[in-house]
């Protein structure tokens, strides 16, 4: 079992409020990731539930017991750092299979549960290297196994990819989703990406100056941010936020469309008329970055190879059933 | 482009790395030419450098007239208790101000070190009454204390300096693995803080082996370490250079094999953090 549930968890150092009272329910198995700019609290909300940081108000429930009072050790959750964080005077076996000799397991059993998960993380022909021998990969297993060995509650990771190149970090990405998947043990995960968040989460948090700003599943996120920030943040590019007379024509502040929910004509047809300003052609998919005079500009996505270049005319039209709206508070306008 | 004459700079560094080192070696280079003179050369102007009448009865006659063995056994156990007595209080100190910092603590480091700014002799009357009081005159203990005391500010700011470089992340992921802290300090910290354990512990060895103020002071003979029984030939009645050599080769002898043999650890340590 591995629920975890917080309520209404605060944490301030000195007079700077970093959680400004969380609260949420992370159901047992799930993968929830926390997501947010840099300094929106996303470290320390997951330090808290480590308890690596004592909390300066609420509760933290793991399993339905309030844990705030107990030590990181007694709390049965493993955590993952972004610097690995290895015994760097261990070999990879004692790295491993320290929790478990802290735990007070006979060397037999250590050594098997040590080789089992060796063996998940193809890491078996390493066992016997210290970590400074080791690539930056194998590091990120190694943490990875020192955390599944111990069979915990709940995995915390906290950025463990951010260290790592680009494929390797697609490559690491879809195996602890799978490797979560397996085991079926509850996992938090912290990052500043919001494609690792979208492409790992069961559920994504989403973090803005210390509070929640919505909590669902991606699609939710993707289909219906709850306001202007989490509008933004989720989606790549980024949806366009438009403001004044085409807002006003649909009763709102704001209105946001997705780059990808536009429909792009050449000069000529009906809609937002701009000229391009930079075009991105990437064989699958092509970018505009469109020059709309008083709208801004705006980021629209076509599907494939569309031969137009900076300079060019378009009219960009807008699907009107997959238009935002948002109103003066920057929430979202439903129904 | 590649510098000219490199050969040529390697050799002229070369000669001055090795006209400076022996530069800073002939004292004692001298010293151990000059046990093995006999008294009359060792005064002779001008002095022979290797063409000499080599003799060993200097050594003789300095183990004759004075116990090396028990003074040399008491500098072992002054330097070598007061040294294990400094790491065993140092090493909790330094953790706890290293990773559980308060606002304090720079001010607590600092007054440490200001104790070294005092000169002992300052102290010299009321140590030497406690001392008396206590019988600890002319004992190893009152010495291992003493000098256990003065290098404890050193030992603590090395200790807290190597201290400060380790990752906190690795002392919170052991936290996580389900250590206590002094597990944390027995299978994390300490491993990890070796070299500078090490490079720590040797300093003081030789701090506390070369110390002469304090021993000097504190003991006659019973407990006295090779210090005094180097001070014990420099005496009134005139200087023997020859037996005062012989009996300083002998005293520095331990010190300097044991430097000898961990010079890359103690460079490693002095260096510690240095570069990264």
């Amino acid at each position: 079992m591995g629920q975890i549930t917080l309520q209404d968890v605060q944490k301030s150092f000195g007079p700077v409020h970093i959680i400004k009272g969380a609260d949420l329910e992370i159901a047992d198995g799930s993968f929830v990731v926390f997501v947010g700019p840099s300094g929106c609290g996303k470290t320390t909300l997951l330090r808290l539930i480590a308890g690596l940081e004592d909390v300066s108000g609420g509760k933290i429930l793991i399993d339905g017991k309030n844990v705030v009072d107990t030590p990181p050790a007694k709390r049965g959750l493993s955590m993952v750092f972004q610097s690995y964080a290895l015994y760097p005077h261990m070999s990879v076996r004692g790295n491993i299979g320290f929790g478990l000799k802290m735990a007070g397991l006979s060397k037999d059993e250590t050594n098997r549960k040590v080789e089992a998960a060796a063996a998940t993380l193809n890491l078996t022909p390493y066992l016997d290297r210290k970590p400074r021998e080791l690539s930056g990969g194998q590091r990120q297993r190694v943490a990875i196994g020192r955390a599944i060995v111990r069979e915990p509650k709940a995995f915390l990771f906290d950025e463990p990819l951010s260290n790592l190149d680009a494929a390797l970090r697609v490559q690491m990405r879809i195996e602890v989703t799978r490797l979560q998947k397996q085991l079926g043990t509850t996992a938090v995960y912290v990052t500043h990406d919001q494609v690792e968040a979208m492409t790992m989460a069961d559920k994504i948090v989403v973090l803005n100056g210390g509070k929640i700003e919505q909590y669902g599943s991606p699609l939710d996120l993707y289909e219906k941010p709850a306001n202007l920030f989490v509008a933004g943040f989720i989606g790549s590019p980024k949806m366009n936020l438009v403001t004044g007379e085409p807002a006003k024509q649909q009763g709102a502040t704001t209105i946001g469309v997705r780059p990808e929910h536009i429909k792009i004509e050449r000069d000529g047809g009906g809609g937002w008329q701009g000229t391009i300003a930079v075009a991105e052609h990437l064989g699958s998919d092509t970018f505009l970055y469109v020059d709309a005079g008083p709208l801004g500009m705006l980021t629209a996505r076509y599907i494939g190879e569309l031969s137009l270049h900076a300079g060019d005319h378009v009219s960009l039209a807008p699907d009107p059933a997959r238009i935002h709206r948002f109103d003066a508070g920057g929430n979202a306008i439903r129904g | 482009m590649a510098r000219k004459s490199t050969t040529q700079r390697v050799v002229v560094s070369t000669i001055g790395a090795w006209f400076f080192g022996f530069l800073i070696f002939f004292p004692i280079l001298w010293m151990v030419l000059t046990s093995f003179k006999t008294e009359l050369e060792a005064f002779a102007i001008p002095p022979s450098f290797l063409f000499f009448h080599w003799t060993t009865e200097n050594y003789a006659t300095v183990q004759e007239r004075s116990d090396y063995l028990l003074h040399a056994m008491n500098s072992i156990i002054i330097a070598g208790g007061s040294t294990l007595i400094a790491l065993l209080i140092a090493i909790p100190a330094a953790w706890s101000m290293a990773f559980s910092p308060t606002k304090r603590t720079k001010d607590i480091l600092l007054w440490m070190l200001s104790t070294k700014m005092m000169p002992p002799v300052g102290v010299l009357v009321p140590i030497y009454l406690i001392f008396k009081t206590f019988g600890l005159l002319d004992s190893r203990i009152g010495l291992v204390f003493i000098l256990c005391l003065g290098n404890l500010p050193i030992v603590i700011w090395m200790l807290f300096t190597y201290f400060k470089e380790i990752p906190r992340d690795i002392l919170e992921a052991a936290r996580m693995d389900g250590a206590t802290i002094g597990r944390e300090l027995v299978y994390v910290l300490t491993p990890m803080a070796i070299p500078g354990l090490a490079s720590t512990m040797l300093l003081n060895l030789i701090l506390a082996w070369n110390e002469a103020f304090w021993t000097l002071n504190l003991t006659t003979s019973n407990a006295a370490p090779l210090t005094t029984f180097i001070a014990s030939y420099s005496s009134p009645e005139g200087l023997f250079w020859a037996k005062l050599s012989a009996a300083s080769t002998l005293a520095i002898a331990p010190i300097i094999i044991l430097g000898w043999f961990s010079q890359k650890q103690l460079v490693r340590g002095l260096t510690f953090g240095a570069v990264k």
